[in-house]
């Protein structure tokens, strides 16, 4: 169980998250929708300590943080991430590494595997993706997809709790996003949880059994995806809903 | 006459060959190790001072930004001429060697922090962070994905400085180094003949930097490999 209680974190005046609490099971997908600006991405960022919050407390398994407006030490900090893994908008490969040792650097650097078990399970993880292939080329001769494969590949490398997915699909034409979904689904269905910040509406009905609405930095609405898009309780959702299917 | 012109011809291309190997010894006991041994030292002074500005404590940071200010607002002649002549006056005697070698250290390091800092920079917060969600360390983010991306952004500038370090090294003879215009300056004394010397020396120094411009295409060719297979460097 992954635990967000009371998290709030200020942006300079902005109050971007309100008192966020949410509970996300494990084995299970929950998608985090809204406008932007809502701080679902913000959230995200949260859960793995890339943005520190000023109050509230975070639980991931045995590991329990409580912020009160200071940097926490790092160790705490590296502790809390190495149970995240985390996909990004604009993938952020890197550029200088190939494919393969993309997927290798948080093993070889981080947990200091010897490098010929790096790439057995790098090359198990690709295959998984469907990327195998390319392991030996460089991020930039590949589409976007397959650069968000690659990066899907590379983040669950450490064998994380949780993957954060900030916006999978939104860099992506509708043909390359079908090819990452495809690959986020599997990953689904084989029990992976995962928590993703996403305005894909297909994303979030299709593999999500949890969806959490944020507007304005705070929970509007939670519920099963039918639940939330086709009977909302809320007018704020009923509208962001409607929105989302006229686009 | 042609008796005249046939011995005026190779009396200056003799005085060049004779003076040649000493202009040459001269660059390579001198001018090479001077330069190299300021140019590495003045690199890890660069790098230390940019990641001081860039990650350290407020005292700390307004302390090298007053050297590389110090550094960057007065001419190195001045700095060596300091450094060599003028510190004895409080007791600090060099020789002339670890004199130019300080001076063109603390030059290197001033202008080239500024560089390292603005390549590190170009990298974007979004490498960072990819790093950081593997959970490295700010040290492990560095090196293993922002020092080598950053590293092909400074290649082209680093290059010029130390090209240019190459022939600023010919101050040194001021401070009685015996490099390579300082033996040309002697020669011309004994020869009175400024204009073949001074010209030799130069042309020594235009393959010396020659076979520096060269090697720094080879450099940037290397640091540029990930982005050649995109087509975005060719």
């Amino acid at each position: 169980m992954i635990r967000l209680q009371e998290i709030s974190k200020h942006f300079g005046p902005l109050h971007v998250l309100q008192g966020v609490s949410a509970d996300i099971p494990e084995g299970s997908v929950t998608a985090l929708i809204g406008p932007s600006g809502s701080g679902k991405s913000t959230l995200l960022r949260c859960v793995n300590l890339l943005e520190i919050p000023e109050a509230g407390t975070l639980t991931m398994g045995t590991e329990t943080m409580q912020f009160r407006g200071t940097t926490p030490p790092i160790d705490a900090v590296l502790r809390m991430r190495r149970q995240t893994g985390m996909v990004f908008q604009n993938f952020q490969l890197f550029p200088h590494r190939s494919v393969i040792e993309n997927v290798m650097e948080g093993l070889v650097t981080v947990l200091r595997w010897p490098r010929a078990k790096a790439v057995e399970r790098a090359m198990a993880l690709l295959e998984k993706v469907d990327m195998a292939h390319k392991a030996q080329e460089w991020p930039a001769t590949l589409s976007g997809g397959q650069q968000q494969r690659v990066a899907i590949a590379r983040a669950l490398a450490p064998s994380p709790r949780v993957l954060l997915c900030d916006e999978p699909t939104s860099a992506l034409d509708p043909s390359l996003a079908t090819e990452v979904i495809q690959v986020l689904r599997v990953l689904a269905e084989e029990g992976m949880t995962m928590l993703m910040a996403t305005h894909d509406l297909r994303l979030a009905a299709s593999i999500g059994q949890q969806v959490i609405f944020l507007d304005g930095g705070r929970i509007i609405e939670a519920g099963t995806p039918d639940a939330l898009f086709n009977h909302p309780t809320q007018a704020e959702t009923r509208t962001f809903v409607a929105s989302l299917s006229d686009a | 006459m042609p008796e005249t012109t046939a011995t005026l011809i190779p009396a200056w291309l003799q005085l060049m060959a004779d003076s040649f190997w000493p202009l040459l010894y001269a660059g390579l006991k001198f001018t090479v190790p001077l330069t190299l041994i300021s140019f590495a030292a003045g690199l890890v002074l660069a790098f230390l001072v940019a990641l001081v500005r860039l990650f350290g404590p407020a005292p700390l940071v307004w302390l090298v930004r007053f050297y590389v200010w110090l550094i960057r607002g007065t001419p190195l002649l001045v700095q060596l001429f300091v450094i060599f002549y003028g510190l004895p006056s409080v007791g600090v005697v060099l020789d002339p060697l670890p004199a130019a070698l300080i001076g063109f250290t603390l030059n290197v390091g001033a202008y080239n922090s500024e560089v390292i800092r603005a390549a590190i920079e170009s990298i974007s917060k979004g490498q960072w962070e990819a790093a950081y969600s593997l959970s490295m360390t700010r040290a492990q983010a560095l090196r293993r994905t922002v020092m080598p991306q950053a590293a092909r952004v400074a290649v082209p500038p680093l290059s010029n400085s130390f090209i240019s370090l190459v022939k600023d090294t010919s101050l040194a003879a001021v401070l009685t180094v015996p490099e390579i215009f300082q033996a040309a300056q002697r020669i011309a004394a004994v020869t009175y003949e400024p204009l073949v010397l001074y010209l030799e020396a130069a042309m020594i120094y235009l393959a010396f930097s020659s076979v520096l411009t060269a090697l720094q295409a080879r450099l940037e060719k290397r640091y540029g490999q990930h982005a050649m297979f995109a087509g975005k460097l060719r």
